[in-house]
């Protein structure tokens, strides 16, 4: 438990320090910045679009029985196949059941942060199974061999020319820096991947209740070759993607592609509400969805957390969150990473193991001003900080506190530590921030307040009358 | 018991402790709560909110208003036309208005010519009927099963449409209405011919749109496209052509 937080606090001291990392998100995020702002100011109310959008979340997962039911029904009228995962283990065994029935050697995948949960991909692997990622900058850590640095970002941690060495590396092409060279290197490469591939495994942004839809944001289109060419399809989503009616997405759609890239549209947002259908020429000749719930049922009985479930997991809160923009992705060490990961990770994977995330936060609250549904991301992280401290006290503060009540009930020994205290200030400079100094735990990165010349009582003795 | 009764099992039991309503405080009164079947019929909200401090500026909203929050569209034909141009130049498609069938076929030629079009992806339509006899070139139809590496093959998809929406720049495409799933994202190029009344203000005229077309039996396949495919994965630098096409063009008759 001990090792999470410790990683965390290595990987975090040495990317702060790294100020060529800084540089290269600082950029990112940058130009991130300009266009959501100019996609936000061309709403005529993005505040009320916020409200809409966190009552119809509510609505969701406050029903979440009845909408997925609904869902599942709707689905499976057209040909269909649901299955049901209580835990990522058992969400691996349907989808490698699937694959073996299939005889499957080659998968296909478009980006999928579920898939990333349940640690898809080094199965398949260790399986003997090829596995590409289609996305480019999925395509990028896979190559890589990295986990994603950013939910909707994976590769903002790397430059074009360590692009060019990696493809240059891995794929044998010719090196070059050049953004669209390289783009259509990875486009080379994968359109083979499509064509051949017998099997495509997407990831889900939205599941329509109301017309047993799931809903595919993307920019690049391999999302969309993934669902047109292979014969087997398998989408893997959490529970908690389920929307009531098919129109709240033209509320949803814009509000995603704004928060979450800062155009006012993608380039792709598609619906598959089945295999091929009678009279279709194209398109998965079988199609299975896999709802996962692997711990969220545990965040849905948290009512005072419920509503981190209402997350579309546009990202726009780790792009604004002055941690993440100094810390980095991979620090966390979470699939999800940045405010929100800060909040659902402790109920999916452990509160002691994660609830140092919590703590490292500035409770600014931008990440809750920068939520597209109004997810009350700053108040989640100080209750889970109430929680873990409920659970399990820390011996630290205990004893702080004992003793803090042990010389609060004795005027004189207060008197003592007063005075004491004032002596001790005198010499603190010379031990001041290093190892000998008895407050170093606070003082190697914060200011001691120096402690009053005069206490109040001696100020109110020592007054002039009138 | 399976899985799937239990997760249902485990999310009502997580469900018999209320979450509050958002904008509310976690004391205040629900009044606010209305599910999707009470918005329906309601059309303009009138229930009571009683909403947190911060936000009292904000009215109660329902979401059968996503229009008076989206960008704004125009009520004319020639606002719609104008923001739909205005959206195609941003996004990088080609839209091209034209008066008639014949100018199409003498543009979609022109395209072919400078383009260097050896075969063509196509589906069998009222106005793409046309253009194929026009352009006389081999062709890829996915009317029937076809080969994918013969469309791959191909040097544009040319598709019919079921709308474009003046407030996004998006084409919406089906699979009945648009030749199937790969026509419109394979070949390199995607040429959309549409009509004049096929041009509708929003995304909620669009999802309005599908649900009085097929609410009754809707295609597997169900697409906006908004402009040529793209990628900003590295650097956040904009490159054109990801996977899909790295150009749309757009004629309106």
């Amino acid at each position: 438990m001990k090792a999470f937080a410790e990683e965390f606090k290595q990987q975090a001291r040495r990317l702060t320090e790294d100020l060529r990392h800084r540089a290269i998100i600082q950029t990112a995020l940058h130009k991130y910045e300009v266009v959501r702002d100019k996609s936000k100011a061309a709403f005529q109310d993005w505040q009320a679009a916020r409200q809409a959008a966190s009552e119809t979340k509510w609505d969701a997962i406050n029903h979440l029985d009845t909408y997925l039911l609904e869902f599942v029904e709707k689905i499976e009228a057209r040909g269909t196949k649901v299955h049901w995962a209580s835990t990522g283990q058992q969400a691996r065994e349907i989808i490698f059941g699937i694959i073996r029935e299939k005889k499957a050697r080659s998968i296909i995948k478009s980006k999928a942060m579920t898939s990333e949960e349940i640690h898809l991909n080094d199965a398949l692997e260790e399986a003997g199974f090829d596995v590409v990622e289609s996305d480019l900058g999925e395509f990028i850590v896979q190559l890589k061999r990295e986990a994603p640095y950013h939910i909707v970002f994976p590769a903002m941690h790397l430059t074009r020319g360590e692009i060019g060495e990696l493809f240059a590396r891995e794929l044998g092409s010719v090196p070059s820096d050049n953004p669209e060279d390289l783009t259509m290197i990875a486009r080379r490469v994968l359109r083979q991947k499509y064509i051949t591939a017998d099997i495509g495994l997407t990831g889900a942004n939205f599941a329509v209740a109301e017309t047993g839809m799931i809903s595919i944001t993307e920019n690049e289109g391999n999302a969309r070759l993934t669902a047109a060419l292979p014969k087997t399809l398998i989408s893997l989503l959490g529970i908690e993607k389920v929307l009531p009616s098919l129109e709240d997405l033209a509320l949803f759609l814009p509000m995603l592609a704004t928060a979450g890239t800062g155009q006012p549209l993608t380039c792709y947002n598609s619906l598959y509400g089945g295999p091929r259908q009678p009279g279709e020429t194209d398109g998965p000749e079988e199609y299975h969805v896999v709802l996962l719930d692997n711990r969220r049922t545990e965040l849905l009985a948290d009512a005072e957390q419920r509503d981190a479930l209402h997350c579309i997991r546009c990202g726009a809160c780790l792009n604004v969150c002055p941690i993440f923009r100094n810390v980095g992705g991979h620090t966390y060490g979470t699939t999800y990473s940045g405010p929100i990961g800060s909040v659902i990770t402790p109920h999916l994977r452990g509160l002691q193991d994660w609830k140092h995330l919590s703590y490292a936060s500035s409770l600014c609250g931008a990440c809750t001003e920068a939520c597209p549904v109004k997810i009350n991301l700053h108040h989640h992280l100080l209750q889970n900080r109430r929680n873990a401290s409920t659970q399990k006290p820390s011996a630290h503060e205990k004893l702080a506190f004992k003793l803090f009540a042990f010389v609060m009930n004795r005027p004189a020994v207060y008197e003592f530590a007063k005075r004491a205290g004032r002596l001790a200030q005198k010499f603190h400079p010379l031990v001041r921030g290093t190892r000998l100094d008895p407050a170093y735990g606070w003082t190697k990165t914060r200011d001691l307040p120096p402690v009053a010349k005069q206490t109040f009582k001696e100020f109110w003795k020592t007054r002039k009358p009138g | 018991m399976n899985e799937k009764d239990k997760i249902l099992a485990r999310i009502r039991e997580a469900l018999t402790v209320r979450a509050h309503f958002p904008g509310g405080r976690h004391d205040s009164t629900t009044g606010g709560e209305v599910g999707r079947d009470q918005r329906a019929q309601l059309g303009t909200p009138t229930a009571p909110f009683v909403s947190a401090p911060h936000s009292t500026l904000t009215p109660r909203p329902s979401r059968f208003d996503a229009r008076s929050w989206l960008p704004l569209v125009g009520e004319s034909f020639e606002a719609r036309l104008a923001l739909f141009q205005k959206n195609s130049t941003e996004l990088k498609s080609t839209f091209h208005v034209v008066d008639d069938r014949d100018q199409v076929s003498k543009s979609l030629c022109n395209l072919r010519d400078a383009e260097n079009w050896k075969k063509i992806g196509i589906h069998s339509g009222d106005l793409t009927d046309e253009a194929n006899r026009a352009l006389n070139l081999p062709v890829c139809c996915t009317d029937q099963p076809y080969d994918v590496t013969d469309l791959e093959s191909c040097d544009v998809g040319i598709t019919e449409c079921d709308a474009l929406i003046a407030q996004t720049g998006s084409v919406l495409v089906t699979a009945r209405s648009a030749g199937g799933r790969a026509l419109s994202v394979l070949p390199p190029h995607h040429v959309v011919l549409a009509r004049r009344e096929q041009l509708i203000a929003d995304l909620p005229d669009a999802f309005a749109l599908l649900k009085k077309r097929y609410a009754q039996n809707y295609p597997s396949f169900i697409s906006f496209i908004t402009g040529p495919s793209r990628t900003g994965d590295i650097e956040r630098i904009l490159v054109l052509g990801a996977h899909g096409p790295k150009k749309v063009t757009i004629f309106l008759l």
